[in-house]
């Protein structure tokens, strides 16, 4: 797959790989194909840069990651270790540099990966072959830039970019709603209201005036509902634009590819603490239980387990609280700790040494992957014992010292804290209200105000993009500080006002 | 490698940007801070695509470890989430590696800076032949051996003649693939520059670091304009006396001041090290401006008519504003040499951001 010379694995590795393989198979993984390919850093952070794909269109801003990566490599600041990508086969890179227990760990932990691709439930509807349609993407982005220009292609990239986290995370899941012949037959023409169907005789008696009263009330609000536009507030803004904003044939198919990828990378930004925390726990227990290690490799192994679980001051880490949790629900229903009767119980001693020696844990676990993403992980998982256990705090930012400070450990706050970052994988809830604003064919968005106030210099930017893709004025509703407010945007100059 | 175009089109958009900052890197010295041998390293903001996105400095989090309430977490800003793995949320500055050459190239345009003309001499340019591609036509002698051999192969395999027990590869004339190579002209012309400053009791450390960062710009700028650069530091109070650079920027004298000592001792230095039919000489003279004496100004103007310009290519006074001087030494130089010559330049330099303003007057000329 990649060109320049042999990145096929050692007789070594695809040893190791072949057996890790099977015994995680009879672990109960089941996975895709995982081809792996060796490759030196240079490579590595090369794919790295282009978010795990060997190729995708052209734009700087994978040269300035991959400016990042490489810079970072050589201050020594950070080593990419794993990376896989969601495709039928899975594809993985090695780094040629790494010890044999670093590989045999990666490898473990890529499995884990594999393993959630396939069965975790929002992983369902991503595209299975994404590494062939990043290669067309690709094509037909340097198609486009030789028809268009570079410039211009790439001036819109960075514009169709800047609203790629407006989409639907839920509409992949959703049927679409299907339009109902008679609307398109009847387009423009008006209809008496519906009745029930009746002898003339009885007519009177079985659609009485209140009641055809009432249909004619039905009526007009059902048309007045047609005439709003987009009919229900639409939160995958990317198709609202690609469906009405006026856009030049390869623009749309510039923004659909945008769309496109968005789509494809959503479900790992929604499963990263489950997503890292499975393939941590899985590594962890290949290479200590299932197909254990050399005891001459244990130290270098725990060195680098350490660092993949060290919590960072201030952060959160996905691999540890992951695994954490993970490992606290495989306790929990070992010991037979759910159910009416453990949940009712408030006397902690008896809770803590509650067992019923259920061994239901593997089982909870590997369903646990499949029907969960992050917040529903976490909502349904995270109790208030695991919240002490595991010493989690919230911390916020003090103005008098300039400073982030702890500033509690209650678990209600924890827990709530945690979901609301969660939700909508971290960014901000925004919908399409209206589409014919003023009736001026202006644009509205609407965002759903939770705490956190939007970023102001970014918002007027995107605004910018926005109205550079809508072309008539746009428009966001939002609380600045507690007040609602109208930011505008209208080709030249930016408007707050107070709604 | 794949990413090189991407990486070029970053590396443009950085261009953009730096010269867009030109005035502002000129001005505040953070360039010179961070200078290596052939490179800067620049601190540029995080180049970002706008999102609706939250603000984060309302934004706390949830954290795992040890600590009371009212603890401060971690150190700076915290980054939540940030994982391993190509995960590139929370660097907030980008530093990018430029080279000087390229540096003084943004100069050039940003300033439209002239390329400057030999004095005299014909060959500032030496040619020197430069293998760049591959051509399907050439002489024998330059023949590609790996890519004909690339082609021969290719070409065997595609019409079955290749035997694997057997692999002989012929070459036909269409299979061969030749070097190809470019003229690039050289710049070989030696440049010597002069720099002299008044370090008497007047000047003080922020006069200093103007000159600091104007003879920067001068020297990134004149050091692509030729292939080898000599430079020589002279400071003077009443008396004048060559240093190295450390030494040039950070002495401080308390005596008055003589300027005709520094043109005497520059003299010196041209006659026995920079010969003017080998030499491009460039003077570059700072100082507040005052002069002890009218007769020693008298004895200056002599030196610069009678040696110091005929041998230079350029001879420029920059006068940086201090407190206590007069300022009188550069209406002295307007006044003798008026519109007229064509190898001083003047430039009064009044704080840090006149610099970019000196720059070009001293360089505008293409001399």
């Amino acid at each position: 797959m990649i060109q320049g010379y042999n990145t096929e694995l050692t007789p070594e590795l695809k040893e190791v790989a072949a057996r890790l393989a099977k015994v995680a198979r009879e672990a109960g993984l089941d996975f895709f194909d995982t081809s792996f390919e060796l490759v030196d850093y240079k490579q590595l952070n090369e794919i790295a840069a282009y978010g795990g794909f060997p190729t995708r269109y052209p734009h700087w801003r994978w040269g300035m990651e991959y400016e990042r990566l490489a810079k970072s490599y050589t201050y020594g600041l950070s080593i990419i270790y794993e990376m896989v990508i969601n495709n039928e086969p899975c594809f993985a890179y090695l780094l040629r540099a790494n010890d044999m227990v670093y590989q045999k760990t990666v490898i473990a932990h890529v499995y884990g990966h594999c393993d959630f691709f396939k069965n975790n439930y929002w992983f369902s509807k991503t595209n299975r072959k994404m590494l062939n349609q990043m290669a067309n993407h690709a094509v037909t982005v340097r198609k486009l830039v030789d028809d268009v220009g570079q410039d211009e292609v790439e001036t819109f990239i960075d514009c169709c970019l800047s609203l790629e986290n407006l989409i639907d995370i839920h509409s992949p899941f959703k049927s679409t709603p299907k339009v109902r012949k008679e609307d398109e037959e009847d387009y423009g023409r008006p209809k008496p209201p519906a009745k029930i169907k009746s002898k003339k005789y009885m007519d009177t008696y079985i659609n009485p005036a209140e009641f055809m009263e009432f249909q004619r009330q039905k009526q007009v609000e059902e048309a007045a509902k047609v005439k709003s536009f987009p009919e229900n507030p639409e939160r995958d803004v990317l198709k609202f634009l690609l469906d009405h904003a006026p856009m030049p044939a390869w623009e749309k198919r510039v923004l659909a590819i945008i769309r496109d990828e968005a789509y494809y990378f959503a479900p790992q930004a929604q499963t990263k603490i489950l997503n890292e925390g499975w393939a941590t726990y899985w590594h962890s227990k290949m290479m200590t239980q299932l197909a254990p290690l050399h005891e001459s490799e244990i130290i270098d192994y725990c060195d680098h387990f350490a660092g993949v679980v060290a919590s960072h001051p201030g952060g959160l880490n996905p691999y540890k609280l992951g695994v954490e949790l993970l490992r606290h629900i495989e306790r929990r229903w070992d010991r037979g700790q759910f159910g009416i009767e453990y949940l009712r119980c408030d006397d902690p001693k008896k809770r803590a040494e509650w067992n019923t020696n259920a061994g239901l844990g593997r089982k909870k676990l590997l369903e646990v992957r499949k029907i969960h993403n992050d917040i529903t992980f976490i909502d349904e998982f995270l109790d208030e014992d695991f919240c002490h256990e595991s010493k989690m705090f919230i911390y916020d930012f003090d103005r008098r010292t300039n400073r982030y400070t702890i500033s509690g450990r209650d678990f209600k706050e924890i827990k709530k804290r945690l979901l609301t970052q969660l939700t909508n994988f971290g960014q901000p809830i925004i919908r399409v209200i209206d589409g014919n604003f003023r009736n001026r064919g202006e644009l509205l968005l609407h965002h759903t105000h939770d705490s956190v106030d939007l970023k102001h210099d970014t918002t007027l930017e995107t605004l910018k993009n926005l109205n550079r893709i809508w072309k008539r004025p746009v428009h966001i509703e939002t609380t600045i500080e507690e007040v609602k407010r109208r930011i505008s945007y209208d080709g030249t100059n930016h408007q707050i006002e107070k709604i | 490698m794949r990413m090189e175009s991407d990486l070029n089109r970053f590396r443009k958009i950085v261009r953009g940007k730096i010269k867009k900052e030109l005035r502002r890197f000129i001005s505040s010295g953070d360039l010179i801070a961070r200078q290596g041998k052939k490179q800067v390293t620049i601190p540029l903001p995080r180049i970002d695509i706008p999102h609706f996105q939250f603000g984060d400095s309302q934004q706390g989090g949830v954290g795992q470890g040890k600590g009371e309430a009212g603890d401060q977490v971690g150190q700076g800003e915290p980054q939540p989430g940030e994982g391993k793995a190509g995960d590139g949320e929370g660097q907030h500055s980008l530093e990018v590696d430029v080279s000087l050459a390229e540096l003084a190239e943004i100069l050039g345009e940003e300033l439209e800076l002239p390329r400057i003309e030999n004095k005299g001499k014909k060959n500032i340019d030496d040619k020197q032949y430069k293998y760049t591609g591959v051509l399907k036509q050439g002489p024998e002698s330059l023949r590609h051996f790996k890519r004909t051999y690339k082609e021969a192969l290719r070409r065997a395999i595609s019409s079955g003649t290749y035997d694997p027990d057997n692999p002989m590869i012929v070459p036909i004339k269409e299979d061969k693939r030749y070097r190809s190579y470019k003229i690039i002209n050289q710049p070989v012309a030696n440049a010597a520059i002069i720099y002299m400053m008044d370090v008497s009791g007047s000047m003080g450390d922020e006069q200093k670091e103007i000159v600091r960062l104007t003879s920067f710009w001068l020297d990134t700028w004149l050091s692509t304009q030729y292939a080898g650069l000599e430079r020589r530091y002279i400071i003077h109070d009443a008396t004048a006396r060559e240093v190295d650079q450390q030494t040039f920027y950070r002495t401080k004298e308390s005596g008055g001041t003589l300027i005709s000592s520094a043109y005497r001792l520059a003299l010196k230095i041209i006659e026995e090290e920079f010969a003017p039919s080998e030499w491009n000489i460039y003077l570059f003279h700072f100082s507040d401006g005052d002069n002890w004496s009218g007769n020693d100004t008298v004895e200056c103007m002599k030196i610069l008519d009678a040696s110091l310009l005929p041998a230079a290519n350029l001879f420029c006074y920059g006068q940086v504003e201090s407190r206590y001087g007069s300022g009188q030494f550069l209406r002295d130089l307007q006044k003798h040499f008026g519109e007229k010559a064509t190898k001083i330049t003047l430039a009064q330099i009044k704080d840090r951001d006149a610099i970019v303003d000196a720059i070009k007057t001293f360089l505008g000329k293409g001399q």
